[in-house]
């Protein structure tokens, strides 16, 4: 075989003195770093296939394992670091496009850690969360202009039809994750933690797998470009439908799931056949103009009887606000903007590191936007793509959305260690696999319970924030940019997020 | 009484614990000693079947009929008053397998180091919850009532 | 007003002893009396060869411990043989021609050695290899004895000839089939313990009986055998089987064959009166007939169906098998069920002589009804409990004999219902 010019990623640092040779790190790695040799009857890792997942150290019975980066040190050189040199033999080696799981690990700038949080000294008191209500319920759909209300028998009554809302106990969703790119024990554990948080998880692309059919209520159905496992029963299942138009993964791209991965489960969700590609076109074929875009949606809305809300996912891009006004204007109850930085079971790697742009501001803009045509209430917002702790979460709500959306978060919070070998299959965790021997590595229980302590976590941490800030209810923060300050922003960054900087008063 | 038993489908054939009750019936009761320095090395009392994807640790059922006892030449095997579980006095073990005849579980082990003598499931009387279940980090192994 | 009750027990062995704890589990007050010849409590009786061997000390023969009967509340009568049973009468005649009456009646005399017709067997270093007081009379003579002769191939046969060896004596066994353990072995198997016991140093000799053992006044010095001349020796044991002890039976109202027959419940012909262990005939369920089964875990199971009957509480015997488990100089060895059986049933096999390691299951209509086992035993269990269960094995039958055969292997549906039944996926 040619040699590879490839150095390892990682090392793994085997204590002699504490292996016990017990094989659990050999057992535990689906790719193979570990392997027992019988005559010296030692256990031997091969650095070059780590990928750096950590399944074996957290296992091992003795901590006997370290994984450290590999230590081998190009020349400095500000043109071509190492990443950008192993790029290259990667593709000169293999011929391919470089393939990715998770979203950008690059280092672009993160608007959430240059914003900080108002609190109330003072004239306005703060609120003790422990002490106080505090809500963080809310509801996402189409809000009417205005209300009208009739009194009958001197009782008043609302007047005005309400469109059809999702309620939310926590302004946290979960993202669109699909059967295939996950599995189906943490597609179960979405699903029934949402139920106990009173939210909502996302059955992204994939279709919904019979056996969760029963948690209908707390999901929401998409439709995408590959129409994969959409049908009748499909839509009437659900709590509400989101046509997917773009991933901010992976902005103007379709999708594909490898055969291997179309297992008869998989396939007979999807609705196709098994063992082969399941391609998801880059555009909806049926849509090319905001007026195919409500066509669908009206479509959707027949379909569910005007029963559920009409949900349109775009990713951050340049022009999201323009296209969100078209998408409000064509029928959409709620509005989904994935940020660059969100996750992906597989994108190519160029476009998921360059094309797009961050959550922040494309919430920032879209926001603006639709209130400056005075329709920022016929659709609600759900941010996206990047939201990493509650603290993003406010001011996500402050920037002007209505709730967010997690997707990486909820994965870290069943195992994930983030090495970004989704797309291999081989996934250590048994979250981005469909292998019968990896997937039993997700005990639903556990992992709902998991989910359900970061949703609390986070609640809590949200009820503190806002109570500092003095304000008693999530839907009171909406847009409340004044609540916001920038921080090592240029005056650009300022203007398009909205907000001033730190130091300046109101 | 409260007894072990598996989720097959959480199993994932890590072995943590065949490795962990093997600690738990050395002489140290430390993980590193046990596989380092203690020769020859205790057995594990449970046995982990795989088979493809599929695997699952198995351990004594301490039937409420247990064949074991029934068959004991010697009158070794019985049952702990208190808690239930069938064991295996070893001291008055001579090793003639009857029992690893009638298990039909098949989770008696021959235990040849010393004075040949089987060997099985105790429940760990030592501890709350058996070992092997404490530690299995996928929560495959549960004791619960019957 | 309660009539007055008694439960009375002839024989102190295992099948005894279990009757006795599950009694006992229903009943905790009705009298219970334990009669036996032998004047030891219950002890196990295959510890005889561990205790010959000078393997296990005195305290770990015995099979209960020392206050047993006490905690129990059963009253012992030992060293005093019953020389009759009065049904009619509902009385059992001591040896000392005291009576002693019951309301339920259970026997457990067990088995007893079968003797050749020979010349000279009845000579005082003729030995058979059943109780206690025999093998201690065995192992005073052993002190002064070079060389022994062990009439029977059998499995006492092999474990007497085991115990004489490591006392430093030269053991030949005499056995008249073409194999030894013939009952329950097949010749390939059988053929690798040939090859064991002679790297053991015992000398075989097949195919061939002893005619007359020989020796000046009550001695033995050597045996005639029937083709290959004779064999010098300084004692004989005797182990070519066992049969039912029907002395008390013969001549009452009893029914027997082969030995006592008894119902589902371990009761006999005459009402009220029980029988379990070595002396009953019970129904085989592989055989699909009564006949007497002389083995442990048999007798364990009918002593207890025959005292939960007793007393009241509803049981039944399901019918057994013949199952052995057999350490010839460490080389383990199990057989269950129709395990020597050959023709018209399909037979699998693996084999490795030079490990000693030979496997067989016999199979009838899918089902496993023999197996087995030598050198490598470990789960035996699984294919007796296949055998139990009559599960269809032909799905899986090639992996029975696979070094890492378990449940993992059986239809899930069989393996959630008997290993896993929390699972309800
Ligand atoms: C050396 C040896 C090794 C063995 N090894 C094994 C083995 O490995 N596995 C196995 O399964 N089986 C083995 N067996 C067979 C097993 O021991 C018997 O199946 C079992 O002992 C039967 O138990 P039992 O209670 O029916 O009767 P027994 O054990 O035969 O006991 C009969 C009892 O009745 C008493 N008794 C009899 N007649 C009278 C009377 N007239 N008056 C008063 N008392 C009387 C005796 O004293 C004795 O207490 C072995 C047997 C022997 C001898």
């Amino acid at each position: 075989m040619r040699m590879s010019l490839l150095a390892p990623e990682f090392r793994v640092i085997r204590d002699e003195e504490k292996c016990i040779q017990c094989e659990v790190c050999v057992r535990q790695c689906a790719f193979e770093v570990h392997s027992y040799d019988l005559e010296e009857g030692k256990v031997a890792s091969d650095d070059s296939r780590c990928v750096g997942c950590h399944r074996c150290a957290t296992l091992c019975p003795t901590q006997a394992l370290t994984i450290i980066r590999y230590p081998q040190e190009f020349r400095r050189n500000a043109n071509w670091p190492e990443q950008v040199i192993k790029d290259i033999f990667k593709q000169s080696e293999t011929g391919g496009v470089l393939l990715s799981g998770m979203g950008s690990d690059k280092d672009y700038p993160i608007y959430w850690d240059h914003l900080l949080l108002d609190a109330s000294q003072v004239t306005n008191p703060s609120i003790d969360p422990l002490r106080e209500p505090m809500e963080l319920r809310t509801f996402l759909g189409r809000k009417p202009d205005r209300l009208k209300i009739e009194t009958k028998k001197g009782k008043p009554r609302l007047k005005t039809e309400i469109a059809p809302q999702l309620k939310v106990e926590v302004p946290i969703l979960f993202s669109a994750m699909s059967y295939g790119a996950i599995s189906y024990n943490v597609s179960l554990a979405l699903a029934q933690a949402a139920r106990t948080m009173n939210t909502f998880c996302n059955t992204g692309e994939g279709g919904l797998h019979r056996d969760l059919y029963r948690f209908g209520g707390n999901t929401i159905v998409q439709v995408a470009s590959g129409r994969f496992g959409v049908h009748p029963d499909y839509l009437n299942a659900a709590a509400a439908i989101e046509i997917k138009i773009g991933q901010g993964a992976k902005p103007g791209i379709g999708g594909h799931l490898p055969g291997e991965k179309v297992s008869q489960s998989i396939s007979e969700t999807r609705m196709i056949p098994e063992g082969t590609d399941a391609l998801s076109p880059a555009p909806h074929h049926d849509i090319y103009s905001i007026e195919d875009l409500s066509q669908l949606i009206y479509a959707l809305k027949e379909a569910t009887c005007y029963k559920k809300p009409i949900m349109v996912k775009i990713a951050a891009v340049h022009n999201s606000s323009a296209i969100a006004s078209g998408m409000v204007r064509a029928g959409a109850d709620i509005i989904a903007l994935d940020g660059f930085r969100g996750g992906t079971g597989a994108a190519p790697t160029r476009i998921r590191d360059n094309v797009g742009i961050p959550i922040e501001l494309a919430l920032a803009a879209v926001d603006s936007r639709l209130r400056a045509e005075g329709i920022r209430n016929q659709a609600s917002i759900i941010a996206g793509g990047g939201i990493r702790n509650s603290s993003d979460v406010v001011k996500a709500i402050a920037l002007g959305a209505d709730a967010v959306y997690i997707g990486t978060a909820a994965l870290i919070a069943v195992g994930c260690h983030m090495c970004q070998k989704c797309y291999t299959g081989k996934c250590n965790w048994g979250i981005a696999t469909q292998d019968p021997y990896l997937v039993k590595r997700i005990n639903p229980d556990i992992a709902t319970e998991r989910l359900v302590n970061l949703l609390r976590a986070w609640s809590l941490e949200i009820k503190e924030m806002l109570g500092g800030m003095g304000i008693n209810a999530i839907e009171s923060l909406r847009g409340n940019r004044l609540r916001l300050r920038g921080i090592d922003l240029t005056e650009t960054e300022l203007k398009l997020l909205e907000v001033k900087p730190a130091g300046e008063s109101l | 009484m409260k007894k072990i038993y598996v989720k097959e489908e959480y199993c994932m054939g890590c072995r943590l614990c065949e490795i962990h009750c093997l600690v738990a019936h050395s002489k140290s009761k430390k993980i590193i000693k046990a596989y380092k320095e203690e020769f020859p090395r205790v057995l594990p009392r449970l046995i982990v079947e795989e088979k493809g994807p599929i695997s699952f640790a198995l351990q004594c059922r301490h039937c409420e009929e247990a064949p074991c006892i029934e068959a004991c030449l010697t009158g070794a095997m019985g049952r702990d008053k208190k808690s239930g579980a069938v064991t295996c006095d070893e001291d008055r073990c001579v090793g003639c397998w009857m029992c690893i005849m009638v298990c039909p579980f098949g989770v008696i082990l021959r235990d040849e180091r010393e004075k040949k003598v089987a060997t099985k499931c105790d429940l760990c009387p030592d501890e709350d919850i058996p070992v092997c279940v404490a530690k299995c980090p996928n929560e495959a192994l549960v004791y619960e009532e019957e | 007003m309660r009539k007055s009750r008694n439960y009375l027990i002839v024989g102190n062995s295992v099948a005894a002893i279990a009757a006795i704890e599950a009694i006992r589990e229903v009943d905790k007050t009705v009298p219970i009396t334990v009669i036996s010849q032998e004047p030891y409590r219950a002890y196990s009786r295959s510890l005889v060869s561990h205790f010959l061997e000078g393997k296990v000390t005195i305290e770990k023969v015995f099979y209960r411990k020392k206050d047993f009967y006490q905690r129990n509340k059963v009253q012992t009568i030992l060293g005093k043989r019953v020389i009759a049973i009065k049904p009619k009468e509902k009385k059992i005649v001591l040896e000392d021609r005291k009576r002693i009456p019951y309301t339920k009646l259970l026997l457990t005399c067990g088995s007893k050695p079968i003797l050749p017709s020979v010349k000279g067997i009845e000579k005082k270093d003729v030995f058979t290899f059943t109780t206690w007081d025999e093998v201690k009379r065995l192992a005073k003579t052993i002190k002064k004895a070079k060389s022994a002769v062990v009439i029977g191939g059998g499995m006492i046969g092999l474990k007497a000839a085991e115990g004489l060896k490591s006392l430093g004596l030269k053991v030949t066994i005499v056995e008249q089939a073409f194999q030894i353990l013939p009952a329950i072995l097949d010749k390939d198997g059988s053929k690798i313990i040939h090859r064991h016991l002679k790297e053991k140093g015992i000398r075989l000799i097949i195919n061939d009986t002893v005619l007359e053992i020989r020796g000046k006044g009550k001695k033995v010095e050597r045996v005639i055998l029937g083709k290959s001349g004779e064999v010098d020796c300084d004692l004989v044991v005797v182990a070519i089987g066992v049969t039912p002890n029907l002395d008390l039976v013969k001549g009452t109202a009893l029914k027997a064959k082969r030995g006592v027959l008894v119902d589902r419940f371990m009761q006999t012909s005459v009402k009220e009166v029980y029988a379990a262990g070595d002396v009953v005939e019970a129904y085989d369920f592989l055989y699909g007939r009564k006949r007497p089964i002389p083995v442990w875990p048999l007798a364990f199971q009918q002593g207890r169906v025959a005292g939960s009957n007793m007393a009241g509480k509803r049981m039944e015997y399901r019918g057994g098998l013949i199952l052995n488990s057999i350490e010839v100089f460490g080389l383990p060895i199990i057989t269950a069920g129709l395990s020597a059986e050959e023709k018209g049933y399909e037979i699998l096999t693996k084999s490795d002589p030079k490990k000693k390691v030979y496997k067989k299951i016999v199979l009838r209509k899918g089902q496993i009804i023999g197996a087995i086992l030598v050198g490598d035993i470990d789960r035996a269990g699984i294919i007796v409990g296949l055998i139990k269960d009559r599960l269809d094995v032909t799905n899986f039958k090639d992996e029975i004999l696979e070094e890492n055969f378990g449940y993992i292997y059986v239809p899930k549906e069989f393996r959630a219902k008997m290993v896993l039944p929390l699972e309800v996926r």
